[in-house]
């Protein structure tokens, strides 16, 4: 099984596709040629259509959805919409991926769906799971699996149906670094094996660089910008790129930024002997974890997913209360954090979670810089001319009227930091702050903390992002199994 | 705090506990439905007894079910306050007489046995609901009762995203507070926080969902082609007798009602 | 070969695409996360007390949103009774006391803001047919629980009263507050697959 070519060839023909309430066509005038077994990296700035593209190729986008189209896009000859059966996908997200609560009747479900006989279901899923090198038994529940292994299993759940072209929208996005290293791993196996056409978008190219023979570089204007060998693409259009936010990788690519070390300065937080056990579960998320952070100091907390160092930033940013121990800011150690008042803690910590959306409190970008220091008390004027710095300096000025829900990705993660800095606290917490970024936004970010760190803040990362704690922490804690080692 | 109750262990091999899950719910809703029919002590109590007394045969146990339901118990005593109260059967003798609030033996039976009905007609499907996995559910709506598969499956789905959207729902709480938002005493903001905080989860779901049903039709969940099932369980004798004892319990419980003259149909008893 | 804006045939405006069935399943799976967040939490402490006098339905709209903004999300035959089913059933699994007594709750409350949403044939989905789906889901949870279920020997006055604060809270917690809830998910950009969210100008 799989051992032949089974491949298809792509084409699009000037194709161009307009969302219904949208002015802007999300891609427009693309004229491309994949061969059968070809692997194919698509890129472009934010914007530039990329998953609309790679949803048109997979045949799954509503007409219903549509204002105006374009052009076509054949697989093998074939209208995509027509071709759905030979198109495997994979998203950003597993958890979204994923229908079954058993990991077995997951891969089967589309088997399923194609009307594969029950009898021999089974066995192609069984085939598929170790196709993907699924360490556990059909029956293992999809919620008791790490990001990677989920992304693994939707990948055994995409090529089960045995598909001729694999389309992966940014498939390792969501994971930490081991689980993209496997997932990675696992598709190119795949992609040996069964010799599928691949279409991938992918933010962190360096890592996918190796996978792909080709690269397609969309024009945010509409068409195809550039088209060829890896090499040939970045040594051409590398500065390019980079302006538009892409990461493109070494040698082509800027070598990341120098570390500087931080002023330092007074210890200003300390957490002491701090447990949390969730309920419902057997171990400690964190047991009896220390920790001191200075004023013009940024400590950077790494660990894999599940480690504990998510409940730690929490616990010292005052949001979660710990069974026993506390965190304190020193200069008021009379009241631990996580019994503040809301409206005062935000004036002193200021918390920067994972997903901007969750956040948002507010109508309008301009709104939310705004809300936070009425909440906290903050003379008016003052926190007018603050917010309008931070919209300046943030690149949101434009933008101060918009619902912050409809903003783009980037655009969100500056917001939900402008917001945060609106208060002006004197410690910062960071949750993956550099999560999905792109290029541009993710240097912005980095400049603003180190800025922040030399005028005195306190700053605390928690993030999986190697390159960005290597260039703003002054010093690094680790937290295995709920453990701190510093 | 978490918001969902779903590690309560079951031994999913006892005897009632491993039957079909359609089966189950239907065992369930037979008494529920004659209940529904009278508000009398004595049908009612013969179902609540009888549900109480096959609670090891779910494979349940105690320590969990109290844990689970508690707040019904918590319902029996106001449903039976309430009804006391604001019945029009007002016979027998009195005991509280306070103004508008009379309060009569006969009004507190009639109020003992709303509460005893009320316990009676959810416990069986508290029970039924706890040993049911919502796979086996779907999977036999969709064979034996017909149920569109698209639905089924398209809403077991969305099942599976109840937890992540309850810690999600945590999440929330936290960025608010981290916003200076929560733990205030005026009610107007608490309601306006409470409400920012449904609407961000709301919107996380529908973006949740558009992304789930892509996923699932790249995974041809919308073909044309006619959809097999990888699961089969047929429904076997143990299952036909649940059901049948669930009636013959049900046509006692009733007949019992009628022949003491307690049945006490619902449509007539305002 | 371009096209514009098409009118929709009746398969495809009766017919449900995956999107909205499963859209429509994790709102009510959202829902039935508050349901049980207020089964566990809130019931216990706020609503117990009101239970079962005839106000207790002033703090009972919460259970009849999903019908009406499910209707208005999906507007397809049947969303807002298959919502608020899903719902109920959602809740039923993760922590309600009540078992089936909360799934025959949630057919009747989404049956009654169907009826409303069938009445003006699937074509109206302003704001006032979402009050009207709210009191119609409102007036069907006064009616059965009136008729048969935990109030079901109230006198007949008490009834009244008790069907009356149904309608109300009907109206304006899912009515009112539905559609606002529906209008603001909208405007977030969220509802792009549906014609709830093309609704406003181009951008």
């Amino acid at each position: 099984m799989g051992r032949t070519l089974r491949g298809a060839r792509v084409s699009l023909r000037s194709w161009g596709w307009r969302y219904a309430g949208r002015r802007a066509w999300a891609c427009r005038g693309v004229d491309l040629d994949i061969e059968a077994g070809e692997r194919v990296l698509l890129m472009g700035g934010s914007g530039a259509g990329k998953s609309t593209l790679l949803r048109g190729v997979a045949g799954l986008l509503d007409p219903e959805t549509a204002a105006e189209t374009e052009g076509e896009i054949l697989v093998d000859g074939q209208p995509a919409e027509a071709a759905r059966d030979r198109i495997g996908m994979l998203q950003q997200d597993p958890e979204t991926s994923l229908v079954m609560s058993r990991s077995g009747d997951d891969v089967a479900f589309g088997l399923e769906n194609a009307g594969v006989p029950a009898d021999e279901i089974w066995p192609r899923v069984d085939a598929a799971l170790a196709q993907v090198g699924f360490g556990y038994g059909r029956d293992r529940p999809t919620a008791a699996l790490s990001g990677g292994e989920q992304q693994r299993l939707a990948l055994a759940g995409a090529l089960v149906r045995r598909p001729s072209v694999l389309v992966l929208d940014e498939p390792t996005a969501n994971l930490d670094p081991p689980g993209r290293t496997t997932v990675l791993g696992t598709l190119e196996r795949a992609l040996d094996e069964a010799g599928s056409t691949l279409l991938i978008v992918e933010h962190r190219v360096d890592e996918v660089v190796e996978l792909v023979d080709r690269v397609v570089v969309l024009a945010p204007g509409g068409g195809v910008a550039d088209d060829g060998a890896p090499g040939d693409v970045f040594a051409r259009r590398g500065r390019d790129l980079e302006r538009d936010g892409v990461w493109v990788p070494a040698p082509w690519g800027r070598p990341p930024p120098a570390y500087r070390p931080g002023p330092g300065g007074d210890p200003l937080l300390a957490a002491n002997e701090v447990s949390v056990t969730y309920p419902h579960t057997e171990r400690a998320a964190l047991h009896e974890a220390d920790l001191t952070v200075r004023r013009g100091e940024a400590v950077v907390v790494t660990g894999a997913n599940g480690s504990g160092k998510s409940t730690l930033a929490m616990v010292l940013a005052g949001l979660l209360r710990p069974d026993t121990g506390a965190a304190r800011l020193l200069d008021s150690p009379a009241t631990p954090l996580h019994a503040w008042r809301a409206r005062d803690l935000c004036r002193r910590v200021g918390t920067v979670f994972q997903e901007p959306e969750h956040q948002f409190v507010t109508r309008t970008a301009r709104q939310e810089l705004l809300i936070g220091p009425k909440r906290a008390g903050i003379d008016r004027d003052a926190a007018a001319r603050r917010a309008d710095d931070l919209l300046a300096r943030l690149r949101l000025d434009r933008l101060a009227e918009a619902n912050p829900f409809t903003l783009s990705g980037g655009e969100k993660r500056r917001l939900s930091v402008a917001a945060v800095l609106a208060t002006a606290p004197d410690l910062l917490i960071l949750d993956e702050p550099t999560f999905g970024q792109d290029a541009r936004t993710w240097s912005e970010l980095l400049q603003l903390c180190v800025d922040l760190r030399d005028e005195g803040a306190a700053l605390v990362a928690v993030t999986h992002d190697e390159t960005f704690a290597d260039a703003l922490g002054d010093r690094r804690v680790e937290v295995a199994d709920g453990k701190l080692s510093p | 705090m978490t918001l969902l109750q779903t590690s309560l262990t079951v031994n999913t091999a006892a005897p009632l506990a491993r039957r079909d899950a359609l089966v189950k719910l239907g065992a369930a809703l037979v008494p529920a439905l004659a209940l529904l029919g009278s508000v009398d002590p004595v049908s009612a109590g013969i179902v609540l007894t009888a549900a109480v007394l096959s609670v090891p045969a779910w494979g349940v146990r105690w320590s969990g079910l109290l844990r689970r339901a508690w707040p019904l118990a918590l319902a029996v005593v106001m449903v039976t306050a309430g009804n006391a109260v604001f019945t029009d059967r007002k016979g027998g003798a009195e005991l509280i007489d306070a103004g508008p609030v009379l309060i009569t033996t006969d009004s507190v039976a009639i109020g003992l046995a709303a509460g005893v009905r009320i316990a009676a007609i959810a416990l069986p499907g508290v029970l039924a609901v706890l040993t049911i996995d919502p796979v086996d559910l779907a999977d036999s709506l969709v064979r034996h009762l017909k149920v569109p598969a698209r639905f089924a499956y398209g809403s077991l789905a969305a099942f599976r995203l109840a937890p992540i959207m309850a810690a999600e729902w945590d999440v929330l709480g936290r960025a608010r507070r981290a916003r200076g938002f929560g733990g205030d005493r005026n009610p107007v903001t608490a309601v306006q926080v409470f409400a920012g905080r449904v609407f961000a989860l709301l919107v996380g779901a529908v973006r949740r969902g558009t992304a789930l049903a892509v996923a699932m039709d790249a995974r041809g969940f919308d073909a044309s082609a006619t959809r097999t099932s990888a699961r089969y369980r047929p429904i076997d004798r143990g299952d036909v007798a649940m059901l049948a004892g669930s009636f013959v319990l049900t046509a006692v419980a009733v007949t019992l009602a009628v022949v003491t003259g307690a049945w006490n149909p619902v449509i007539s008893s305002g | 070969m371009s096209r514009s804006e098409t009118s929709a045939s009746p398969r495809r405006r009766w017919g449900w695409r995956t999107v909205d069935i499963v859209v429509a399943s994790v709102l009510a799976a959202a829902f039935g996360v508050l349901f049980a967040a207020w089964n566990n939490l809130v019931y216990p402490t706020i609503s117990a007390p009101l239970a079962s006098s005839p106000a207790a339905p002033l703090i009972a709209g919460v259970w009849l949103m999903p019908a009406v903004v499910g209707g208005l999300v999906v507007r397809k035959p049947g969303a807002a009774l298959f919502t608020e089913v899903v719902a109920s059933t959602i809740s039923m699994f993760f922590g309600s006391a009540w078992g089936l007594a909360v799934f025959m709750s949630g057919v009747w409350q989404g049956l009654g803001a169907e009826l409303v949403f069938a009445l003006l044939f699937y074509r109206r989905w302003g704001f006032v047919p979402a009050i009207l789906a709210g009191a119609g889901a409102g007036l069907a949870m006064g009616l059965y629980e009136a008729t048969v279920s935990s109030i079901a020997p109230y006198a007949w006055d008490w009834k009244v009263v008790y069907v009356l604060c149904a309608v109300a809270t009907g109206t304006v917690v899912a009515g009112v507050l539905g559609y606002v809830l529906v209008r603001a998910l909208a405007r977030t950009g969220a509802l792009a697959p549906f014609a709830a969210g093309r609704t406003q100008g181009e951008i």
